[in-house]
């Protein structure tokens, strides 16, 4: 049943370009009293990459776990191509949206050519029965599964290793493996969470290829970065996210330039109220040790 | 006695050391004791080991072996055949493609436990050394002789590791008794085997033949023993020279033979089992092949769940006991409320569907639990079976299992006129009635294989191990976690009624009991899953191993009574330190031992 809604979502059909992908409306998360993500709106247009930077802590992956269906957003509402998101991680990848995770999660002990094949599992719908009795068309769905994921396999440049074990890849090539294994679930937008993370330089410029090729593909991407420069030279537009809001959004040097980005990278108080009475704070504070200390050398007064 | 002389502790000891064997004895002296010694034990055999019969198997005979003495004599033929190979002698080497020297210490060792174990027993057992002939004795001296020339054999001794000088006397000690346990470990080190060249596919096929026919003879022999001792000896033989052939590379080379030809091996395993009652004399040991078969296939349907989806069931034996109950309801058994005979094969249907329907009212609720809370729901509701089993007897709920009594007299199968409690004569062969239902449960065992075999290579199979591996990664690929693993728990329960079905038949009654979570007769819930852990995760044969050992063990070695559980969780505990795949590696596992970039496990290990 989850099938029939698959290949409109596939990125068999080429979207127009501007077309708007995804559509993620004031959403809102909450977990108790804290709010983790406040009110962010973003759109994701067909053929454009967008990148997602923020501190850390600043809410980026808790957004990307609500447009995945992993959280339910609290408030707002999240479209992919109009229609608003299921609230199962399962059903949003067969809507067309695939992930990839910030730490690796590949499946470990199975070889890197299972991994691919497990992502096809959205786009064939060979049951328990055909496996059993394996007809012909079980035996054609899984040469075409096998031909499409040793296609994605060589797309990344992994094909000779498709007997490996997963676990037993380079880290460089764990993270290619994973986003073969997003691919092979056909999407139409592929969010990425800090696909460079540990890596070299020449490793990020690889990615930085690879990530211009999906695209080239008719994938739009989703991108969450750490690294700057990769950001800068990749993305059509950055949006900021600091403390689960969204602070600017455009594209790089508009970000770059951007005070306020500086400011909560670097710390720089906004104005100098907070600064003025942080420092009397701080002195009011150190006059009321010492008097204390002279006057009650056990008390604890805080 | 292996250990007392190694471990030179001292950091400074010259680095490249010729390599040496535990024993002080120089090469050819060493391999010639080895050689003579194993020569002397074959020998020996032939000989009378003590004076009177009371030691059963009689081995007073002078001129053929009997009893234990034939394990001896086997043990010592593959030591004196690896010895003689280890002289490099042309065509012997294919025999050794791993090396003869870790193979022959661990085929001498198996001729001497077994002689010692059998020397030491007729001494207790009789009363003292003075039992003993001198065949015998030359036995024991003989088979000593070679595994301390064997031991004497030149190995390559790790490097010990530096001794931080701060070190408190309690630490110095661990790390000599590490470097020694490094040392013991070096000694029955082998080397990696060299991959089989292609041959005729003939000859491969003869080779999957030989495996088989070996197998098949093992088993036999395993399950006819007709005393403690002889399948004490058994065991030990058995034990040890299986690691010798692992050891020279030979289970290796076998195993990728076989992997070549997957479709033979299993059709030709179902063509030995099927021999097995063609082997035996009367029903005795057939009865024990049944039971072996339905524990084996009911484990394998476990393996489905736990091997492959990873969930943790604790109840499993819940499953074949509704399998059971459902057959033995509709068998038309005099016990039973509901007055209908259906035949076998609806019987079969009706088995099965009832475990399915059961599988998914316990699975639906429970799936959405990960882990530790699934393994113990499945808990509960494996006991809330056999309780609920045990109270619908009329008094307290209404009347249809009969309560702790269970239903009783279950008539026998009887399907287009062959009647299944009767014997048969095929061929010269009397085949009796535990021998059909082996027949039975044999095609039963063949249908669970062939859903293992197919369900796990495919798309579902897949999905199975990538929720295992990391649910939320499979959930992110699209993977409706809870509907693959509904699957698994379905297919699983009703593999595991298909077993029930005919169990309900073979056993004559099934009553509550049967089907506890832990008891010392197999099947219940833990020894099922120890069968699976035991023989190898995500493997065919490994369940079909383990549950067949799990089952001979206790059931041979009565003297241990009350402490057959104890011993049966040493044991669990000793292989889950030195073997925590399981006898039966899956391929997975297989693969990563064989990337080439990782360094052998000795050396790694002994940095550490």
């Amino acid at each position: 049943m989850t099938t029939d809604t698959t290949t409109q979502g596939g990125a068999a059909v080429a979207p127009a370009p501007g077309e708007t992908v995804l559509d993620a409306r004031g959403v809102t998360m909450r977990f108790g009293g804290l709010t983790a993500v406040r009110d962010v709106d973003l759109t994701v247009n067909a053929g454009e990459i967008v990148g997602l930077i923020g501190p850390n802590g600043a809410g980026k992956t808790t957004f990307f776990n609500c447009l995945t269906g992993l959280y339910v957003p609290t408030e707002g509402e999240v479209r992919y191509k109009g229609a608003v998101l299921p609230p199962k991680s399962f059903k949003v990848t067969a809507a067309g949206i695939a992930r990839t995770f910030q730490n690796i999660r590949l499946f470990a002990n199975m070889t890197v050519l299972e991994n691919v094949l497990v992502g096809r599992h959205t786009r064939t719908k060979e049951g328990f029965w055909s496996a059993v009795l394996r007809g012909p068309g079980f035996h054609r769905a899984e040469k075409a599964s096998r031909d499409r994921a040793m296609e994605l396999l060589a797309f990344v440049g992994l094909d000779h290793k498709a007997e490996h074990l997963a676990r037993n890849l380079p880290y460089g090539e764990q993270r290619k493996l994973e986003i073969a294994r997003a691919l092979a679930s056909e999407p139409g937008l592929l969010l990425l969470d800090e696909p460079t993370a540990g890596m070299n330089p020449q490793e990020t410029r690889t990615t930085e290829e690879l990530v211009f090729a999906i695209r080239d593909m008719g994938i739009a991407v989703l991108v969450i970065e750490h690294d700057m420069r990769f950001i800068f030279n990749l993305c059509d537009r950055v949006a900021v996210l600091v403390q689960g809001e969204k602070l600017v959004e455009g594209d790089s040097a508009t970000v770059q330039g951007d005070e306020r980005v500086v400011a909560a990278y670097l710390g720089e108080p906004y104005e100098d109220a907070p600064g003025a009475e942080e420092v009397a704070e701080v002195e009011a504070a150190e006059a009321g040790a010492e008097t204390t200390a002279h006057a009650a050398p056990g008390k604890e007064n805080d | 006695m292996t250990t007392q002389t190694t471990a030179p502790e001292t950091p400074s000891a010259p680095a490249a050391k010729a390599p040496a064997g535990l024993l002080p004895l120089p090469e050819k002296a060493a391999r010639g004791l080895a050689l003579g010694g194993s020569a002397l034990t074959v020998l020996s055999t032939f000989l009378a080991w003590t004076w009177t019969a009371d030691f059963p198997g009689d081995l007073t005979v002078y001129g053929y072996p009997g009893g234990l003495q034939v394990l001896v004599l086997i043990g010592a033929l593959l030591a004196t055949l690896l010895a003689v190979a280890s002289y490099g002698v042309r065509g012997l080497g294919r025999l050794v493609p791993a090396g003869p020297d870790a193979a022959l210490r661990f085929a001498t060792l198996a001729a001497f436990a077994t002689t010692w174990y059998t020397v030491l027993s007729i001494s207790s057992e009789l009363g003292g050394l003075v039992n003993l002939e001198p065949g015998g004795i030359l036995a024991a001296v003989a088979s000593l002789a070679a595994f301390a020339g064997a031991l004497a054999l030149p190995f390559q001794r790790p490097e010990p590791d530096p001794i931080d000088p701060d070190d408190t006397g309690w630490e110095k000690t661990k790390h000599s008794l590490g470097h020694t346990w490094q040392t013991t470990k070096a000694v029955f080190a082998g080397g990696a085997p060299r991959p089989v060249g292609k041959l005729p596919s003939y000859a491969e096929i003869l080779i999957i033949v030989a495996v088989l026919a070996l197998g098949l003879t093992v088993f036999t022999y395993g399950i006819g023993t007709e005393y403690d001792e002889l399948f004490i000896g058994f065991l030990i033989t058995a034990g040890f020279a299986f690691a010798a052939l692992n050891k020279a590379g030979l289970i290796a080379q076998a195993s990728q033979i076989t992997a070549r030809h997957q479709n033979i091996t299993v059709c030709g395993a179902f063509v030995a089992a099927a021999l097995f009652p063609f082997t035996q004399t009367d029903d005795q040991y057939a009865t024990l092949g049944v039971y072996i078969l339905i524990f084996a296939t009911v484990a394998l349907g476990l393996n489905i769940v736990v091997g492959l989806a990873g969930l943790l069931d604790l109840g499993y034996v819940a499953f074949l006991g509704v399998g059971a109950y459902a057959a033995a309801l509709v068998s038309g058994s005099p016990s039973s409320p509901f007055d209908v005979h259906f035949p076998f094969w609806a019987a079969v249907l009706v088995g099965a569907a009832a475990s399915l329907v059961f599988g998914v009212l316990i699975g639906a609720p429970t799936l959405r639990l990960r882990g530790d809370y699934l393994a113990i729901v499945t808990l509960g509701f494996g006991e809330i079976f056999r309780i609920t089993a045990n109270n619908l007897d009329g008094t307290s709920g209404p009347d249809i299992t009969n309560g702790s009594n269970g239903i009783s007299s279950i008539p026998n199968i009887n399907v287009l006129g062959f009647d299944f409690g009767n014997q048969h004569d095929v061929g010269g062969f009397t085949i009796g009635r535990f021998a059909n239902y082996f027949f039975l449960m044999l095609i039963i065992t063949a249908v669970v294989v062939l859903v293992f075999r197919r369900s796990g290579n495919s798309r579902i199979g897949r999905a199975w191990v990538a929720i295992r591996e990391d649910e939320t990664a499979a959930l992110a690929m699209g993977i409706n976690g809870f509907r693959v693993k509904l699957i698994a728990f379905a297919v699983g329960a009703s593999l595991a009624g298909l077993a029930g079905t005919v169990q309900a038949h073979v056993t004559y009654t099934v009553t509550p009991e049967q089907y506890l979570f832990a008891g010392a007769i197999p099947p219940n819930s833990a020894f099922l899953l120890a069968a699976v852990v035991l023989g190898g995760m995500g493997t065919i044969s490994g369940p079909l191993i383990g549950a067949a050992l799990l089952f001979l063990i206790p059931n041979k070695l009565q003297f241990l009574g009350n402490y057959q559980l104890f011993a049966f969780g040493v044991a669990l505990i000793l292989l889950m330190r030195f073997r925590p795949e399981g006898l039966i590696p899956n391929r997975r596992r297989q693969l990563e031992f064989h990337e080439d970039a990782e360094a052998p496990t000795s050396l790694t290990k002994a940095g550490a």
